[in-house]
């Protein structure tokens, strides 16, 4: 039988579609404006800005430890992050040092919601390629989570923990085996995860080769995190800087191999971080071993009387997403004279309009779940 | 290398009329820096990227700073290499007045963003960047946010911009309240007896439920504003 | 607390149907007809998932496994055409007030709003931002306030069975009918 070909005029046409800022797919207000033909698309430009909340300009008027809710608010996910890094920055800025059991706290509540937002991540990830029953999964374990932090800061979602020189609050007495029973359950989930969604065929075949991003883009565009490590560069700022007490934890760094397609591609981005959720567990049983030695309730270094430095310091951690790096000029007010927060999703959001052209309005949405960016880190 | 000889190494192949100040970071600035001559920006940061021994690949940050005493505008632009794992501060003060600088899209086109926000919040127009426009602000938003000297409007497209204080609303909607029951009591005919005989009763029974009739008149005005409104919307899309 | 409300959606001095103009019916058959109409809308509200910042994640949550929305018959819907309730949860900025407006007239009546979370309530923390909207009731009616940073997901749910006795206690059919009258 003859192939027949119907060419239709209308076929060439192009249309320029509209996605967002109110979209189901649970990043956050994000716009895509689209120009496609209906199905592979020529150009996708992001439009951001639908939560500019004025966090710099705010800092402008708030004293520095009063900035910590603030901070919160930046990556509301993993909300523990934006804490430490505005922390690190003040002790910086004014020669402090938190004591040790400080640090380990700051690294355990780190690690756990380096867990739960990665869960978020792989959440919605799945649910926006297709499989939803992955979301609900995710969901039960971040809400053990969240009751796990609850118990140790107060809030459930922006904790404001950390302090300038220390943590606030100390472990409740036996929250750590609590901790260690919720990671026995854990680990075994992971695994069920894998086998449920990394590497179903349908999943595979949906997100292998899709959307690669080459490791020398992903250096020249300045993105970080997690979507680096799986374009193959080994880098992690945990290992590369050696901040806090990470130096004494013995963890390994997932890099995207190409396993089931090419190095960098969306399953690599996928894969990297359902390691770094094994590595946060193994790194977080390791430091409630650690912190044993030290004694309880030593959470704050001295603070100066009145918090009036002049200067300026940079200081950047390894969060969920990335390279989060906070600049402070100080002009010897009690509050800061500018704040400037770097965040990994900004870059990251900055690539997503040269990795569009040629690809399928599907993978779109596989594309941006996959870089894993919150509006809030983007617009802050 | 340390930041002092990635310093000098640029003083060597640039002069130092492009490349000058330098503060090691061990006093009040934490990180090392040196000053840029607006004007050779780009060639310092080709440099910096193109030669092996210094490997600048990954721009972390562009800051611009506003100093309205000094009238200058700075942009801060923090630098890092991966391969050699050094980092160094670049600053350039800019004319508060025209603050134009060329753009580093070409060097590392992690400048696209971070110049578009820069010129969003700051108002510094980067010459040779392919797309400078808000990014962060509304498209017709008239001003640069983060200048000293940026005044707020009182509403943008009709929104207010603050809040009225809900002490003052409770205020004013009990004056209409007691308006309205002294209008309807104006209204009555004069019995005499009956009116005289409530008012003795309101009167009574004031000081006594005060703090009750205060929350109840509260709440009943929360009530009533939130049904008009409802009421109103209602109306107003049949 | 749910029978309470039952009790409050059903006695005598509640949704009683004499009304300021002419009522269009009033015997008890109406009485019932009203309950039914009122007890099958409020048991099945589907609100619009308009997460917008902290407060969605929460939102996510309160539609989890643990405080479940849709066991009081309350699905998501992506858009607004098909849902009746609109939970704004988050920070409202002037770039996203227009596509709200927008979004709350797509809406079909009888609509209803909660506002979640002190963002969307007065603004919240970010009263010194130039780009945040103080309230979101400063751009659509809002019929119930949720305070918290973020609200829990038990004080969402509460929000939810509030909007649940206010459908209850309303007059359906007087309502409708009387809007039918006036258009003529």
């Amino acid at each position: 039988m003859t192939e027949v070909i119907i060419t239709n005029e209308t076929m060439d046409e192009e249309m320029t579609l509209n996605m967002g800022p109110h979209h189901p797919s649970t990043h956050g207000v994000l716009r895509f404006i689209v120009q496609t033909d209906g199905e592979i698309m020529r150009k996708a430009t992001p439009e951001v800005g639908y939560l500019h909340r004025a966090l710099e300009k705010i800092a402008e008027r708030c004293t520095y430890e009063g900035y910590m809710p603030y901070t919160d608010r930046i990556d509301y996910v993993a909300a523990m992050f934006p804490n430490q890094c505005w922390a690190m920055t003040c002790e910086k800025l004014m020669g402090i040092s938190p004591p040790p059991r400080a640090e380990y706290l700051r690294v355990i509540s780190c690690e756990l919601t380096r867990i739960a937002s990665h869960l978020i991540m792989l959440g919605c990830m799945a649910m926006d390629v297709g499989a939803v029953t992955a979301f609900p999964w995710a969901l039960r374990e971040r809400e053990a989570i969240n009751d796990l932090l609850e118990e140790l800061c107060g809030a459930r979602l922006t904790y404001n923990y950390h302090r300038i020189g220390g943590v606030s609050f100390d472990m409740p007495k036996g929250w750590a085996d609590k901790v260690r029973r919720w990671i026995d359950n854990f680990l075994p989930l992971m695994d069920e995860y894998d086998r449920l969604v990394t590497y179903n065929e349908i999943y595979v075949k949906r997100l292998a080769n899709v959307t690669v991003i080459p490791a020398s883009m992903a250096i020249d565009w300045g993105v970080v995190g997690p979507n680096l490590r799986a374009a193959g560069v080994k880098w992690d700022l945990r290992k590369a800087d050696g901040y806090s007490i990470y130096p004494k934890l013995k963890f390994a760094v997932p890099v995207g191999e190409g396993k089931v397609g090419t190095v960098g591609d969306a399953w690599d981005r996928w894969d990297v971080r359902c390691q770094e959720c094994r590595e946060s567990a193994k790194m977080t049983l390791q430091c409630l071993e650690q912190i044993a030695a030290f004694p309880e309730n030593d959470l704050m270094a001295e603070l100066p009387k009145r918090m009036k430095p002049e200067g300026e310091a940079y200081a950047r951690i390894e969060s969920a997403r990335g390279d989060m790096g906070i600049y402070v000029v100080a002009r010897g007010g009690t509050e800061p004279y500018r704040v400037r927060i770097r965040t990994g999703s900004f870059t990251s959001m900055a690539i997503l309009e040269s990795l569009t052209p040629g690809i399928y309005v599907a993978d779109l949405v596989a594309l941006i779940a996959s870089i894993d960016v919150v509006a809030p880190e983007i617009d802050r | 290398m340390t930041p002092e000889e990635i310093f000098h190494k640029l003083e060597r192949e640039l002069g130092p009329e492009c490349v000058f100040n330098f503060d090691a970071g061990t006093g009040k600035a934490k990180d090392a820096f040196c000053e840029v001559e607006p004007g050779s920006i780009t060639r310092v940061a080709q440099l910096m990227k193109a030669d092996p021994a210094l490997g600048f690949d990954y721009l972390e940050c562009i800051t611009g700073i506003d100093f309205p005493n000094d009238q200058k505008i700075q942009v801060v632009y923090h630098v890092y290499s991966y391969g050699k794992k050094h980092r160094l501060v670049l600053k350039v003060s800019l004319v508060r007045d025209d603050p134009v600088i060329a753009s580093l899209c070409s060097v590392w086109s992690a400048a696209n963003w971070l110049e578009r926000e820069c010129f969003d919040l700051l108002g510094v127009l980067f010459e040779g960047h392919p797309d400078l426009r808000r990014l962060l602000l509304p498209d017709d938003w008239e001003g640069y946010p983060l200048r000293k000297d940026w005044k707020e409007k009182p509403d943008y497209h009709g929104i207010p911009s603050t809040r009225p204080n809900p002490f003052d609303l409770l205020a004013k909607a009990k004056a209409l309240e007691a308006k309205k029951a002294a209008e309807a009591k104006g209204a009555e005919p004069a019995d005499g007896k009956p009116t005289k005989v409530v008012e003795v009763n309101a009167a009574a029974a004031e000081p006594a439920a005060d703090a009750e009739a205060k929350k109840a008149a509260a709440k009943a005005a929360a009530i009533a504003k939130a049904a008009a409104k409802k009421a109103a919307a209602k109306k107003g899309s049949p | 607390m749910s029978s309470k409300l039952n009790q409050m959606a059903s006695s005598p001095g509640y949704g009683k149907y004499a009304v300021e103009g002419a009522s269009v019916i009033t015997t008890s058959v109406d009485e019932a007809i009203n309950w039914t109409f009122n007890w099958a809308r409020a048991n099945s509200i589907w609100y619009m998932l308009f997460g917008l910042a902290c407060c969605a994640i929460e939102l996510m949550q309160t539609g989890g496994p643990r405080a479940d929305f849709e066991r009081f018959g309350s699905a998501p819907r992506p858009s607004p055409r098909a849902s009746d309730l609109i939970i704004i949860a988050g920070t409202l900025t002037y770039k996203m007030a227009l596509r709200v407006k927008r979004l709350y007239d797509q809406m079909a009546e009888p609509r209803y709003v909660i506002s979640m979370g002190s963002c969307a309530n007065c603004g919240g923390l970010f009263q010194y931002s130039y780009s945040v909207v103080k309230g979101v009731d400063q751009v659509i009616p809002v019929d119930i306030y949720l305070p918290g940073c973020p609200p829990r997901p038990e004080a969402l749910l509460e929000g939810l069975l509030r909007i649940q006795a206010q459908i209850k206690n309303e007059r359906y059919l007087q309502d409708r009918y009387q809007a039918r009258a006036k258009k003529g």
